[in-house]
């Protein structure tokens, strides 16, 4: 009784604060500081025509490195707290129903398709919405749909961790080579801005963003990857 | 266009409620994932409404793809003891 007295109050202190927050609300006309300042300077400073992009990657930058950062903790601590017992798991051969028809064909299909569209998406990040880490989460998304098929398949923990570490050492290393190179950690104009819209521009944001899709991508398939080889005990 | 949008962005987010309360009420809980995974696909069009793209690609690809199909491959694994 108590309890359910502590949710409505709970509940209708949430309300309060959301009508506050609606009757005082109004909207901006112009841009603060901060974000005209991102406006006007992206295009033509970092030669970025998604403008979000040219925040993430490199006027904020460092912000990005620690997300990466949480996101590889946290698929470490899920690879460690998974992989105990795993040993005894590996032998035991799990009985599952035929997975159907038309998730088999269909995934022969989509897989390639989507793995495709994931790249597509980090590669033109700074030119098109998205980027690493929503390319990272579609190509995750194609190897749960391959888990989805075929749960007994195994994936090769070695490569997943190689591309990990490789695309992270990588994205540092860039990053690292812009304060000696360029104007200071993870600077993109370490390589020529090129010509605004084009593929191969705005300096080296297209190739860390590549990086850090592939780390993303090879974070949450270790997740998945680890999730679907346990053995429930 | 300018009339159309607040009217669409109000269904949207009634759409959003309504299913959120089937994904708590609903007993069968596929359908229940389904609901879930309904709610933040609506969210990512809203998000879209509100000019922010980025965004709604990523509670798109993680919000209402991954997660719900992470549901549904946990789903299959508790079920798959039980032989029903």
């Amino acid at each position: 009784m108590i309890k359910r007295a502590l949710v409505l109050l709970f509940l209708f202190a949430l309300g309060t604060l959301f009508v506050e927050l609606l009757l005082t609300y109004t909207p901006d006309t112009q841009l603060n500081q901060t974000g005209r300042y991102y406006a006007e300077h992206s295009a033509q400073d970092l030669g970025t025509v998604n403008i979000t992009t040219a925040i993430i990657v490199t006027y904020r930058g460092l912000d990005t490195l620690g997300e990466v950062t949480v996101l590889f903790l946290t698929a470490a601590i899920v690879g460690v707290l998974l992989s105990r017992g795993d040993h005894k798991g590996k032998s035991l051969q799990r009985k599952l129903p035929q997975s159907g028809e038309l998730l088999t064909t269909g995934s022969y299909l989509l897989v390639p398709l989507i793995l495709l569209l994931g790249a597509y998406v980090f590669i033109n990040g700074h030119l098109t919405p998205g980027g690493g880490f929503q390319g990272g989460a579609i190509i995750a998304s194609a190897i749960l749909l391959m888990l989805l098929t075929d749960p007994l398949r195994h994936f090769s923990h070695s490569i997943i961790a190689a591309v990990e570490s490789i695309s992270g050492l990588f994205f540092i290393g860039l990053g690292v080579l812009g304060i000696f190179y360029a104007g200071g950690f993870l600077d993109n104009r370490l390589l020529p801005l090129g010509e605004l819209g084009s593929l191969f521009s705005a300096g080296v944001i297209p190739i860390i963003y590549s990086f850090i899709g592939l780390k993303v991508g090879a974070e949450f398939s270790s997740m998945l990857v680890n999730l679907s080889e346990t053995e429930d005990t | 266009m300018i009339e159309l949008m607040p009217a669409l962005t109000l269904l949207f987010a009634a759409a959003m409620i309504g299913s959120a309360f089937v994904a708590i009420k609903v007993k069968q809980i596929s359908i229940a994932i389904l609901a879930a995974g309904l709610v933040s696909l609506l969210a990512s069009v809203m998000f879209l409404f509100f000019a922010a793209p980025d965004v709604a690609m990523t509670e798109a690809a993680i919000g209402s793809g991954l997660t719900t199909f992470l549901f549904f491959f946990v789903l299959g694994r508790v079920r798959g003891d039980k032989h029903d």
